[in-house]
């Protein structure tokens, strides 16, 4: 069985302090801005910008680790520590499975937004 | 909800944290406004009343380390509460935000839990902190209290050159007898009133009431460019008030009210005087007593204002005056000149 993308546990939390309703909204902002962090991150590679590069990664890091999106907010996470200069082939490959792991967390927290 | 309802200012980049952020704190039933940075954030620090500030640290344009060394520079803003919320890597992070003034971090995302208990014990500081101000205001001046939130209190002094300024209502014993008590309280808790507000617009500070009398500083605690000019001012726009008053008390067949004032300029040492249990702030030194003598001389000058030389020489002839020649006062070695001002109340 595949593992899950979301720690239930985490989103479970989410929704009972904060209220269903609300929860959706939040969920519906984190898909509207993650593909903007991401190309944030692609293009602050691409410029060499060590401070963007490492300011988008921790943005998808904390919205990560507000979901429960455990291996996205790990790889995020790497990203941010590691920065520019670590090992930039491993880099290139890292930014494709991120950008995979976001759309994944983003389709699980769509399914459970519909319930 | 609405009796304990604060103003929370939520300082972060990302949208997400916002959105989760506000809701947490509407919740608690306090009203949240919202900055995208930190720059804005300052902004609306320094425009809207605010109670406390969540911050985050990751933000463009003005991160949240250099917000909080701007809010520790600004003596508007430096007391304001900040609970740092950000999910920024390494503990000397965390440390350097405590260092910089943050009362809290509160890690990302929030608890629930804590951050109700963090926001909470903030505004209860935050609330005891504001009436202990409101407390120590109505007994020193807000100058002073402000130095002393500031440079914390210590017996001693500091020289500094300022103005100095003694009034006193003419005839006062005679009046208190001719009238209720109640009625000189009234007309104490006016003439007051007219003469804090005519120091005051000078810059000027009462920093001491004695019955009728009072003493005010123009350029202590806080420096003025022009003490002497401010000093003058008030005055003359405190003799022009007791007119007024007089306007409004011969109207109800009141006895019109006459006041004399002293000022003298020069060094002085300003500071604490008292105990460590009992102190005040205060003005010593020659230009205080000389002030205070000029002022019961205008008595004898017959002059509602009279001012020393180094007044009327600071003045540069700004204010029409006139030499009285020099008096001999009790204490001063040598005879001063003293001057009036041609238009000055007439006793």
């Amino acid at each position: 069985m595949e593992e899950s993308v979301i720690d239930r546990a985490v989103y479970a939390e989410l929704r009972d302090t904060t209220g269903a309703e609300f929860v959706t909204e939040l969920v519906d902002t984190f898909i509207e801005q993650g593909p903007g962090m991401l190309a944030e991150l692609r293009a602050a590679r691409a410029e060499g910008n060590a401070e963007r590069f490492r300011r988008a990664a921790h943005s998808l890091k904390t919205n990560g680790r507000t979901f429960g999106a455990v291996k996205l907010t790990a790889l995020a996470r790497e990203f941010e520590l590691k920065g520019l200069d670590a090992d930039p082939t491993r880099e290139v490959a890292g930014l494709a499975a991120l950008e995979a792991e976001y759309a994944r967390a983003a389709a699980e927290l769509k399914a459970l937004r519909n319930g | 909800m609405a009796e304990d309802s604060s103003r929370v200012l939520i300082a972060d980049d990302n949208k997400v944290n916002r959105l989760l952020l506000s809701r947490s704190v509407e919740l608690l039933g306090h009203r949240v406004m919202l900055a995208e940075n930190g720059r804005v954030a300052l902004e609306k620090l320094r425009t809207d009343p605010c109670d406390l500030l969540l911050l985050d640290i990751e933000m463009p344009e003005l991160d949240g380390f250099a917000v909080l060394e701007q809010l520790k520079a600004d003596p508007e803003l430096r007391e304001m509460p900040v609970i740092v919320t950000s999910s920024v890597e390494g503990l000397d992070n965390i440390v350097r935000c405590i260092n910089l003034g943050a009362e809290d971090y509160l890690p990302k995302p929030v608890n629930q839990v804590l951050l109700k208990a963090r926001i909470g014990a903030s505004l209860e500081k935050k609330r005891l902190r504001d009436q202990q101000k409101a407390m120590v205001r109505r007994f020193v001046t807000s100058e002073v209290a402000d130095d002393m939130l500031q440079s914390g209190f210590a017996l001693g002094g500091k020289r500094i050159h300022a103005s100095v300024l003694f009034s006193d209502i003419r005839g006062f014993t005679a009046l208190v007898e001719s009238q209720a008590p109640e009625e000189t309280i009234d007309l104490l808790n006016t003439y007051y009133m007219l003469m804090f507000d005519a120091i005051g617009s000078h810059g000027g500070v009462v920093n001491q009431m004695i019955g009728d009398g009072l003493m005010a500083l123009f350029g202590a605690p806080l420096p003025l460019d022009n003490c002497a000019g401010n000093a003058v001012a008030a005055a003359l726009e405190m003799v022009e008030l007791i007119e007024q008053l007089n306007h409004e008390r011969s109207a109800v067949n009141k006895p019109a009210i006459r006041i004399g004032i002293g000022v003298a300029t020069g060094d002085v040492v300003a500071g604490y005087t008292g105990t460590q249990q009992r102190a005040t702030y205060t003005c010593i030194g020659d230009t205080v007593n000389l002030a205070a003598r000029l002022e019961a001389h205008t008595k004898v000058a017959g002059c509602g204002i009279l001012f020393d030389d180094a007044t009327q020489r600071a003045l540069g002839g700004s204010v029409p005056m006139q030499s009285l020649g020099e008096v001999p006062f009790k204490g001063k070695a040598a005879a001063v000149e003293i001057f009036s001002v041609t238009d000055g109340q007439p006793d």
